[in-house]
């Protein structure tokens, strides 16, 4: 059995060390804030000004001023400050976020990433992605590993824009984990009952020992 | 002087041209300067370029002004959420310049801080890079963006005083310290627009300085997404 949504964002928990600050993208990287291990401390960014980022609210505590990335409502922690964007994306280039977790729609085996738009057909924007991606310690993708058709997602190279150039370090998809390496992607987990075969199968990028 | 206004029509009262370049601080719907913007739909200004991180709903923030063709052009990071812009852009109707969030960001607070362009790595090996000057520092790539300088910076605060020292609320903030900080005149609505000395003045986000007109108004602030969990 392949991972689903939650066991990605388990296995991406993984990841997580303590006292680090961390960016969790819109989708699955958001059910990544379930699985935060016992006893790791960290304290979520949300990129529109906000570090410590809490649940969302209760019916009661929807506060129209309090909202994440995603513009979903949420609340706030002991621990919360708010900033200016200017000041956010400057954690962000500045290096100060160990790491960001977020989907994508290709990624390719030297690190390129494509996850803002397909030409002609979906405008939305980049967003902070591509600040993110380009500042922060750590880029970490979780995605399925094929598209509605069946098709790799991780590929030889990205065929839509580029959200960044070489900026992923590891992939989790439903198949398993991936490491970013001179070369190409090496696997580092595979999903209980996914064979190594079937890796090879569905993945279009050079896998490398 | 008095920086003091009594509604977004009287703030507006000849600033407006056509043309303009207007910079609106906001993230969503949230934090936005709703009268203002309504105050710009009613005085019919044709030909704007606006800089915003997003372009409202369809009906709501800056999407009226979608609605209404005033806007020529867009700089945005994020156009989600807004078919109406979709539309306008797809068909060739509406120009639009997007912009990673923290370049838009960083180019209102470096306009306002009267810094003309500053390298970062945003963007490099990308569409957006194209164009632009590359330079390396210390073996790493940047690219050279622009700061902005608006003709008229929008902005929405929680509470504000007759000097236009502005106090914002939570995650409201966002863009509206930067995008005041940038336009050659800036106007603030406040929900609460309060003597001058009833805010501390250490905990004052955009001092007075930045903001030419302020004035009091009501705030539907509508919520994007509302996402709650059980009690």
């Amino acid at each position: 059995m392949a991972w689903d949504r939650n066991q990605m964002a388990e296995r991406a928990g993984h990841e997580l060390r303590d006292g680090m600050y961390v960016n969790l993208g819109i989708g699955i990287p958001t059910l990544v804030s379930n699985y935060i291990p016992e006893g790791v401390d960290v304290t979520l960014q949300s990129e529109n000004g906000m570090l410590g980022m809490g649940p969302f609210p209760t019916e009661d505590e929807i506060d129209a001023d309090l909202i994440n990335a995603g513009k979903q409502t949420i609340t706030e922690l002991h621990r919360t400050s708010y900033f200016s964007s200017a000041d956010s994306f400057a954690m962000i280039r500045g290096g100060k976020i160990a790491m960001a977790i977020l989907g994508a729609m290709e990624v390719a085996e030297n690190g390129d990433l494509a996850n803002w738009m397909i030409p002609g057909k979906l405008v939305k924007g980049m967003g902070g992605a591509m600040d993110l991606v380009a500042g922060v310690g750590r880029v970490i993708v979780i995605m399925d590993h094929t598209n509605k058709k069946g098709e790799s997602k991780l590929l030889k190279a990205c065929t839509l824009p580029l959200t960044g150039a070489g900026v992923v370090d590891e992939i989790i998809t439903n198949l398993g984990v991936f490491k970013v390496v001179e070369g190409g992607l090496k696997v580092i987990e595979i999903a209980e009952d996914v064979t190594m075969d079937e890796i090879r199968q569905l993945t279009e990028a050079t896998l490398v020992d | 002087m008095r920086k003091t206004y009594d509604s977004a029509a009287d703030a507006l009262e000849g600033v407006l041209f056509d043309g303009m370049m207007i910079a609106a601080g906001g993230f969503g719907l949230c934090g936005i300067p709703e009268n203002l913007i309504e105050g710009i739909r009613d005085a019919g200004t044709k030909n704007l370029t606006v800089a915003s991180n997003n372009a409202g709903v369809d009906d709501f923030g800056l999407g009226i002004l979608l609605q209404t063709k005033q806007v020529k052009k867009m700089i945005s990071s994020y156009v989600g959420e807004n078919d109406e812009f979709m539309r306008q852009y797809l068909s060739g109707e509406l120009e639009l310049e997007f912009n990673p969030q923290g370049t838009l960001a960083e180019r209102m607070r470096a306009g306002g801080a009267g810094i003309p362009g500053f390298y970062t790595k945003t963007g490099v090996g990308t569409v957006i890079a194209e164009g632009k000057e590359h330079k390396d520092f210390n073996g790493e790539t940047y690219i050279l963006e622009e700061g902005i300088v608006a003709d008229l910076a929008i902005v929405k605060a929680w509470k504000g005083d007759r000097a236009g020292n502005l106090i914002y609320r939570k995650t409201a903030r966002n863009f509206n310290p930067n995008a005041a900080t940038c336009g050659k005149i800036c106007i603030a609505e406040v929900e609460e627009l309060l003597p001058t000395g009833a805010l501390d003045p250490d905990l004052i986000h955009t001092p007075g300085i930045f903001v030419h007109r302020i004035f009091e108004g009501g705030h539907e602030k509508r919520i994007e997404q509302r996402t709650v969990r059980e009690a």
